[in-house]
């Protein structure tokens, strides 16, 4: 059933030298590569800045192929390093095909009695023609099939999980090995778990109840650190910008929040105590929606903030191409350069904040009764 | 907002979801546990050769002290036992100057009471030997006088004229 054709999906890498130096330097720069045309004539340069944005916005985008870059011969666009990813549709059965099959949107996949199209990034249920019908807004009308594929970001995901399950569990073994002294990789990792136990969990949650969080949240710190630095990497991955990926995660933090919380936690909302009966019954919706707030604001921080730093990084590459002269164009570099140290700064900054509010819900979550001082 | 929710993607938040939880059970029991675990012994052992460190000084500290206050002890009592030598020293010099003082009185008392007794004997002697002569000289000068019968008329005369007869 699952034919996932790889190899046919593979361009061939030794093209015009020129082009592939442009792209090199791109994949070097850019989180991905900007397919610019060659052209600086004037009257191009609203085109090249369409492409431009249009071009981080794809970036920003989760992708259901994966590829280092792309360049333009003629009319054609050629893709470097490109592998087709697993496409896994619900549509009254499971259908699995690679995403090679789709030819960029180019080609319509026929499997069973449907037809499916890639559009925008979105795959719609098509007629054999491949039509895309339009409502006023210019929005596809098709129907949309459930779409569970291993998309790049899912990919990435996977990745980063066996390789923190490989570095963590080393680490683990490398004291029964080392007498309880780490070893290794271990050595720079250790000193981060004991600080988000020691500076984050403890001071958060308290000495009493820490320990059943610790789990979720060295966990989560751990993955959303490596998902922002591979952001930063030239792979073109921006998998803790995505609304979806924070979502899940804020969703953990609420529901460990509200599952393990304590009568104390329900009566600050519900009754607040110490108040007079009018504020208890006008806190108590304040106080509930503050339940929902909490971790929304974790989802929109993360979320924002990596994808702000995205399309500030990429928009000033982009000003490489736009500027094409060597004053502008190695000022926007070295703004560039700036930035990447910024984010590379924020990556672990947004892994921390993440984990540090988690922890500070929890803690309220089991802060223990104490008397009516509020 | 319509933006964010267009962007949303169910499949990758199941994804992403299944990923995170599993994740985070895998590293639980293969990770998270056994390195907490160790760096928890770690500390416990750390703190615990600490406490150990310090009793051994507490208790160095101690023996210390300990040994200080059994030289203190012996000192002194070496003090008290010179002090009693001492004494016992002077007592016995002042016994024996007590004892030869009475033994050489005893002595002297002796040799006086010796002296004396040889004494009244010599003069016993002395007195009967002086007897003796004044017997003899008498004897002689008794029969010298009395060789004449005048002599010993004028005596009888003499001892008759002494005594009173008066009286």
């Amino acid at each position: 059933m699952q034919r996932f054709n790889y190899n046919d999906s593979i361009t061939s890498k030794t093209k015009q030298l020129k082009h592939l130096l442009h792209v090199f330097f791109s994949v070097l720069l850019a989180s991905n590569v900007f397919a610019v045309s060659e052209s600086n004539a004037p009257e191009k340069k609203g085109s090249l800045k369409d492409e431009i944005k249009a071009y981080i916005q794809h970036h920003l985008k989760d992708s259901h192929d994966f590829y280092l870059g792309s360049y333009k011969e003629g009319d054609k666009k050629k893709y470097i390093g490109y592998i087709g990813l697993p496409i896994i549709l619900w549509d009254n059965g499971l259908v699995v095909f690679s995403s090679s099959k789709f030819k960029h949107g180019k080609a319509v996949v026929q499997r069973g009695d449907g037809y499916y199209k890639l559009y925008h990034g979105k795959i719609y249920k098509t007629d054999a023609a491949g039509t895309i019908n339009y409502d006023d807004a210019h929005h596809a009308t098709n129907e949309k099939p459930l779409d569970l594929s291993m998309t790049k970001s899912v990919m990435t995901m996977l990745l980063t999980a066996l390789l923190m399950f490989f570095l963590f569990r080393s680490l683990a073994q490398s004291y029964g090995k080392n007498k309880g002294i780490a070893a290794g990789i271990g050595r720079f990792f250790e000193p981060i778990i004991l600080y988000v136990r020691d500076d984050i969990a403890i001071p958060n949650i308290g000495e009493k109840h820490y320990g059943r969080y610790m789990s979720f949240l060295l966990t989560v710190f751990f993955f959303i650190w490596f998902l922002n630095l591979l952001g930063l990497t030239p792979l073109g991955i921006n998998v803790t910008g995505n609304i979806a990926i924070t979502f899940g995660l804020a969703l953990i933090t609420f529901l460990l929040t509200n599952l393990t919380a304590n009568k104390n936690y329900w009566a600050h909302i519900f009754w607040m105590p110490g108040v007079p009966v009018l504020m208890k019954i006008v806190l108590m919706p304040i106080e509930l929606l503050g339940v929902f707030i909490k971790p929304f604001s974790l989802l929109i921080r993360l979320y924002a903030n990596m994808q702000a730093g995205h399309i500030v990084l990429m928009s000033l590459i982009g000003l490489m191409f736009i500027f094409n002269n060597w004053l502008g164009s190695s000022l926007s570099f070295v703004l560039a350069f700036a930035i990447s140290i910024i984010e590379l700064l924020v990556a672990a900054l947004q892994a921390y904040i993440f984990t540090m509010l988690s922890a500070l819900y929890f803690g309220f979550a089991v802060e223990e009764h104490h008397d009516e001082a509020h | 907002m319509e933006k964010l929710l267009g962007e949303f993607s169910f499949g990758l938040f199941i994804w992403q979801t299944l990923i995170v939880v599993a994740l985070i059970f895998l590293l639980r029991k293969f990770a998270w546990k056994p390195i907490l675990s160790t760096i928890n012994e770690r500390e416990e052992g750390i703190r615990s050769a600490m406490d150990a460190a310090e009793e051994a000084r507490q208790e160095m500290q101690n023996l210390q002290a300990d040994n200080e206050r059994i030289l203190k002890e012996a000192r002194a009592e070496r003090e008290s036992l010179l002090k009693e030598a001492r004494v016992l020293r002077q007592k016995m010099i002042d016994d024996a100057k007590e004892d030869a003082k009475v033994q050489s009185e005893q002595l002297l008392e002796q040799a006086r009471k010796a002296i004396e007794s040889e004494k009244q004997v010599a003069i016993t002697s002395l007195k009967n030997e002086v007897a003796d002569l004044s017997i003899q000289i008498a004897e002689k000068l008794t029969k010298e006088q009395l060789s004449s019968d005048k002599k010993q008329t004028e005596l009888v005369q003499k001892l008759l004229k002494d005594v009173d007869l008066n009286a």
